[in-house]
């Protein structure tokens, strides 16, 4: 029983980090339709901005404060990021809208350039972030279990940013705009719609989403140059199982991808729990090819 | 759109065309007799390279499918072969990493890899096998694009997590290493490795005299028909998804005789060797040189590797920025790449003469991928 307590926990905080991790890309990729394989140097900008902001801390705040550290890092993770994004779409991507393959290729170029430059001025070695006190620990449940307080946070820290992207999406004027411009993008100019202004500022927010992820994932160990490079296939895969262009596709994608590979992992070894959710991944396309959420489309090639 | 020929015959006449293949031809069979041994290596290696380009040529620039996963085949095919070797070197007995890693029998899988050519058809038939089923699974359910695209990317990170995590079977993040002779020969012996060269050399010559034809083929116009509109295909009364996984099947051989290549010219194959950072920077290869021309998958082989090489023995660290910005400008400014920039000079000096009746140059994006 605790077992399955403990693996259900272990899944769920895997998929809590995958969401995190994919969430931008429900943006970027999802609505936008643009493959940007630099998503993971977005989180990993947000993983050092984490790391200065802790610098900074330590170097001028007050010691009593050192823990609070964290709370203006997440904001600063999301500025930081989020205007990479800005440069990056006004630069580079726009030119590429409806080339989603060239888009591929010219992102990995960008990320490529950023992990050197990361390389460049922190360092090619990982180096370590302090967590707050706050977050060490964790809550003992009985028997043995405890849920550490760090992937509780995670999780709280991943349904905020989820609620924030509902409303932003399906609740505001600018999230209408947003999804009036990648419905139909001709229709919204026609009505008043800045397209190339809500384009600019969809990609940001998904880079700045990126870089919120980063700067959680500062929490769970140290960070290098190449860190979002371990997330970023899985978190595609989190969108393509998913569905794309609808935020619920992507809990579901990140909820079946992380779940599945903590049981097959523990039932197996790492390798082959990773072999078998790929089989899966691909089984599950044989029956819904557009993954488990797709926006209904009468146009013949979708999307 | 059904025209025939993307590639540059159609603009330099065909005289040329056939001087500089010979042109060509020389070069590459002298070389040996300029190149210092450690280049001459080099070169080897960047023409088997330069092979799998060709199968990468025919799977995107013809057939309009960007696999991200060619590193896997590519790796497969060395790997088969480096398991010969290996028995080979060992002399049939358990190869070394076997037993640090506590297993005392050979592995049923490995003992057929005794066998040269079994070794060599496994190299080749595998990757195609590997590629036709997870062509099959995904074109039969129009999965294409960018999501065929990024499950190529997946297949690369599970086979390299596998190839690590099976240690026992496949030596681990080290891979296969130290072999001695091949058939009997001796890997180091520089007569040897010359004749290595010649042969990779002439599988090469092959290997685009092959393409070439088979882009002069009516199979060619259906997988053109297929990247330009693949509904419309479909309407015809033809299964994409057959076609597009034989192109795939195809490209996986190429890949895999590649790596076959690379083992005896390298005389390591690890997993590092076979990962995402690899399996793009090969699509980067064809896009430089110029997708749809074949020769231009060759020729982009050659110059970006050889400008690797001499980039990275200057400068360190300046490869990775000078390959990112190159992913840039190809992307944004060179759609068609080096062969195509050539071309366009080519159509300039030739409307010189004629300036009247120029026609305004409309470059060609393939319907399929507006869409997506």
């Amino acid at each position: 029983m605790e077992v399955w307590i403990l693996q259900l926990f272990n899944g769920i905080s895997v998929s809590s980090i995958l969401l995190l991790v994919a969430l931008g890309l429900a943006v970027t990729f999802g609505l936008m339709n643009v493959i940007n394989m630099a998503h993971g140097e977005l989180i990993m900008i947000g993983a050092y901005t984490a790391y200065v902001v802790q610098h900074a801390f330590l170097a001028y705040a007050p010691k009593a404060s050192f823990d609070w550290y964290f709370v203006l890092a997440l904001p600063l993770s999301f500025a930081a990021a989020a205007f990479v994004g800005w440069l990056m779409e006004i630069g580079l991507i726009r030119f590429l809208y409806g080339r989603p393959l060239d888009s591929l290729l010219a992102t990995w170029g960008v990320g490529m350039v950023l992990q050197q430059a990361a390389r460049s001025v922190f360092g090619a070695p990982n180096v370590a972030v302090t967590s707050p006190s706050w977050l060490n620990g964790g809550l003992d449940i009985g028997s043995g279990l405890v849920l550490t307080y760090k992937r509780l946070f995670i999780i709280a820290l991943v349904l905020a940013v989820l609620t924030a992207m509902y409303f932003y999406i399906y609740r505001s004027r600018a999230g209408r705009n947003m999804r009036a411009v990648m419905q139909n993008r001709d229709m919204a100019a026609c009505l008043g719609v800045s397209t190339r202004r809500v384009d600019a500022a969809s990609f940001a927010i998904g880079a700045g989403i990126a870089g919120v992820a980063g700067c959680a994932l500062s929490l769970l160990g140290p960070i290098g140059p190449s860190l979002g490079t371990y997330y970023i296939v899985d978190a595609f895969m989190v969108v393509v199982l998913g569905g794309v262009g609808k935020l619920i596709g992507t809990v579901v994608g990140a909820a079946g991808i992380g779940i599945t590979s903590t049981m097959f992992e523990s039932w197996t070894s790492a390798s082959l729990g990773k072999v078998l959710v790929f089989a899966l991944v691909v089984a599950f396309l044989q029956w819904r090819p557009r993954g488990f959420v797709a926006m209904k489309t009468r146009a013949l090639d979708g999307q | 759109m059904l025209s025939k020929g993307t590639g540059l015959g159609r603009r330099i006449p065909k005289p040329w065309l056939l001087a500089a293949y010979g042109v060509a031809v020389v070069l590459l069979l002298i070389a040996p007799m300029f190149l210092s041994d450690f280049r001459l290596n080099l070169l080897s290696k960047f023409l088997a390279f330069a092979i799998l380009a060709l199968g990468l040529d025919l799977l995107w620039g013809y057939t309009g499918i960007l696999s991200l996963g060619q590193g896997v085949f590519f790796g497969v095919g060395a790997y088969s072969m480096a398991m010969y070797l290996k028995l080979e070197a060992t002399g049939g007995k358990l190869p070394d990493f076997m037993s640090w890693s506590g297993i005392d029998k050979l592995p049923a899988f490995w003992a057929p890899f005794g066998s040269f050519g079994f070794a060599l058809a496994a190299a080749i038939a595998l990757p195609a096998l590997l590629a036709f089923a997870l062509g099959w699974f995904t074109f039969r359910n129009r999965v294409r694009g960018v999501y065929f695209t990024i499950l190529t990317q997946a297949l690369v990170i599970i086979a390299v997590t596998l190839f690590v995590g099976q240690q026992g079977y496949t030596g681990g993040t080290n891979g296969i290493t130290s072999f001695k002779t091949v058939l009997g020969f001796s890997l180091s012996d520089p007569n040897v490795k010359t004749a290595l060269y010649y042969i990779t050399a002439a599988v090469l010559i092959g290997s685009f005299v092959l393409c070439r034809w088979l882009v002069s083929t009516r199979l060619a116009r259906v997988l053109e028909a297929i990247r330009d509109g693949e509904n419309r295909v479909r309407f015809f009364g033809y299964d994409p998804a057959v076609f597009q996984s034989f192109a795939f099947a195809l490209s996986g051989a190429f890949a895999g005789l590649a790596g076959v290549l690379f083992v005896f010219h390298v005389g390591i194959i690890s997993p590092s060797m076979m990962g995402i950072v690899p399996s793009i920077e090969m699509v980067l290869w064809v896009a430089a040189g110029g997708r749809g021309t074949l020769i231009g998958a060759v020729v982009g082989t050659l110059a970006l590797n050889w400008s690797k090489s001499l980039i990275s023995e200057a400068y360190p660290d300046g490869w990775l920025i000078f390959l990112g910005a190159l992913f840039i400008v190809v992307v944004v400014f060179l759609p068609r790449g080096l062969v195509g920039l050539f071309g366009s000079a080519v159509d300039f000096i030739r409307r010189r003469g004629k300036r009247h009746d120029r026609i305004p140059y409309r470059p060609v994006v393939p319907e399929g991928e507006r869409q997506l």
